[in-house]
């Protein structure tokens, strides 16, 4: 068992030497990561957006359902992938499991509450505010929809930005379907895991001291998106 | 209060030589609203002013009237046939506060004509032209919400008339703006008029309406209390109420 300092010493020789497979782990979590931001922000932002807009009757009972899945255990989420994708699955077939695509549906499933219920909560104000405009403007459904995503956009780059938050810090439902398979499926947060259980103290602390660099960026971009937006609003009604 | 809403949701109309604009037939809104009047027939376009005080009913008759708002009970017609989608660009209508989106001045018109369905090229030449006549050439990149209050007004009448309407409201347009746009404001909509657009203000402001109207409507607890010409109407108005108005009492 190594001493905290030993540890400490040994992980940031390994992240100043970046070997291939330190590189190999981080790039995968952040293919991984980058990807189900990206499919997640394809269906959510859309429907986020209609869940502000639309006076639908089933509005109310969405959004419950969004907040709902919103706080879902990560191994519930990965427990129900498996059982989707195993080979008793209905996508048993497309032999998915213990694959990165795997761990991006995952992932995908996991944010996309939060991108919606975020997207929805960025937008519902702007729509408040340019509702009665656009019905003089005579704007359809689908022009409402695109100019209140690039009314919001600073709030939506937060929404995106928390979410791959979250994807890349998730370590339960990738650990799932991803088996942490070394070389296929191993990725920051499974390697601390393994690597912890294991002992190896370096590695895991290497791993997690990277994981905080990049959690640590998002915070600062979101905070400085976060800004810029306040600047603008701040313009808009002083000016009122 | 009898004496002042004789009848109770009756008929208003507005309308010029050539047509009839529109019409409201027994609007309610949990208690009823507006009553009928005489048209006015001109051959340009025309102003009347809406006067009365908070809470009279003003800005929802006029949100009604432009289909922003469905009344409870009663009816709006657009010429003689219930609002419509095809015909929205025909009614305008510019609100208090102006709601523009987060891009260059410039942009805003173009938006506004491109939803109109012109293409990208004339939107903008239409645009560039109508900023510069209206002495706004010099912000035409600059973020409209960075303008400042009278510009931005300024800027949303521009966007309602570029998009031509037949009728143009005006809910307290100059409510909060300096007197320097006030004024530019109501040269815009004196050479609106003039291309023959009814124009249809909503104001609080009794010298503007001297200014401005053809015709004057005070309104009252959800009533038209009286529409009369101009002059008429601050010489020799026929209601008691509209005397009080006049002469600067305090309605509730």
């Amino acid at each position: 068992m190594q001493s905290f300092a030993d540890a400490m010493i040994a992980a940031l020789n390994l992240i100043w030497e970046f070997d291939a497979d330190l590189r190999e782990i981080i790039f995968l979590s952040l293919k991984v990561s980058v990807s189900a931001v990206l499919i997640a922000a394809v269906v959510g932002l859309p429907l986020g957006a209609w869940l502000a807009t639309t006076r639908s009757p089933l509005r109310g009972f969405l959004v419950a359902l969004t907040s709902t899945f919103m706080g879902l255990p990560p191994v519930v989420v990965g427990l129900v992938v498996y059982l989707l994708l195993s080979n008793v699955g209905v996508l048993g077939p497309l032999q998915l499991l213990y694959t990165p695509t795997a761990m991006i549906i995952a992932q995908t499933l996991l944010i996309l509450p939060i991108l919606i219920a975020l997207t929805r909560e960025t937008l519902s104000p702007l729509q408040a505010h340019f509702h009665q405009q656009l019905s003089l403007l005579n704007a359809t459904t689908l022009q409402r929809l695109l100019t209140l995503l690039r009314e919001g956009r600073h709030g939506l780059v937060t929404a995106l930005l928390a979410g791959f938050g979250r994807a890349i810090a998730e370590v339960g439902a990738v650990i799932i379907v991803g088996g942490n398979i070394n070389h296929v499926t191993r990725v920051m947060t499974t390697t601390i895991a393994l690597e912890t259980s294991k002992g190896n103290l370096a590695l895991a602390l290497g791993l997690g001291i990277v994981l905080v660099a990049i959690a640590l960026l998002i915070n600062t971009l979101v905070l400085l998106v976060g800004m810029s937006t306040r600047d603008d609003t701040t313009a808009a009604s002083a000016l009122r | 209060m009898n004496a002042v809403c004789p009848v109770i949701g009756q008929h208003l109309l507005i309308s010029r030589s050539d047509r009839v604009l529109l019409s409201v037939d027994h609007i309610i809104f949990g208690r009823p609203l507006a009553q009928r009047v005489a048209t006015d027939k001109q051959n340009s376009g025309s102003c009347v002013v809406i006067l009365g005080p908070n809470g009279a009913g003003k800005s929802l008759l006029v949100k009604t009237l432009c289909a922003l708002q469905v009344p409870d009970k009663g009816q709006v017609l657009w010429a003689d046939s219930a609002p419509d989608k095809q015909r929205r660009h025909q009614v305008g209508l510019m609100l208090q506060k102006p709601v523009l989106l987060r891009r260059s001045a410039e942009s805003n018109l173009v938006y506004a004509l491109r939803l109109k369905g012109h293409d990208k090229q004339q939107s903008l030449r239409l645009s560039r032209d109508a900023l510069q006549q209206a002495g706004l050439a010099h912000v035409a990149r600059v973020n409209a919400t960075r303008l400042s209050g009278g510009e931005q007004q300024r800027l949303a009448l521009l966007r309602a008339l570029l998009l031509e309407p037949d009728i143009l409201f005006l809910d307290e347009a100059t409510a909060n703006v300096d007197p320097g746009s006030t004024l530019a404001i109501e040269q815009q909509l004196a050479q609106a008029k003039a291309r023959g657009i009814t124009i249809v203000m909503v104001s609080h402001d009794i010298a503007q309406a001297r200014r401005l109207a053809d015709e004057v409507i005070l309104m009252h607890q959800g009533q038209i209390v009286e529409r009369a010409e101009c002059a008429i109407f601050f010489e020799s108005p026929t209601k008691n109420l509209t005397k009080r108005w006049i002469e600067g009492e305090l309605l509730v």
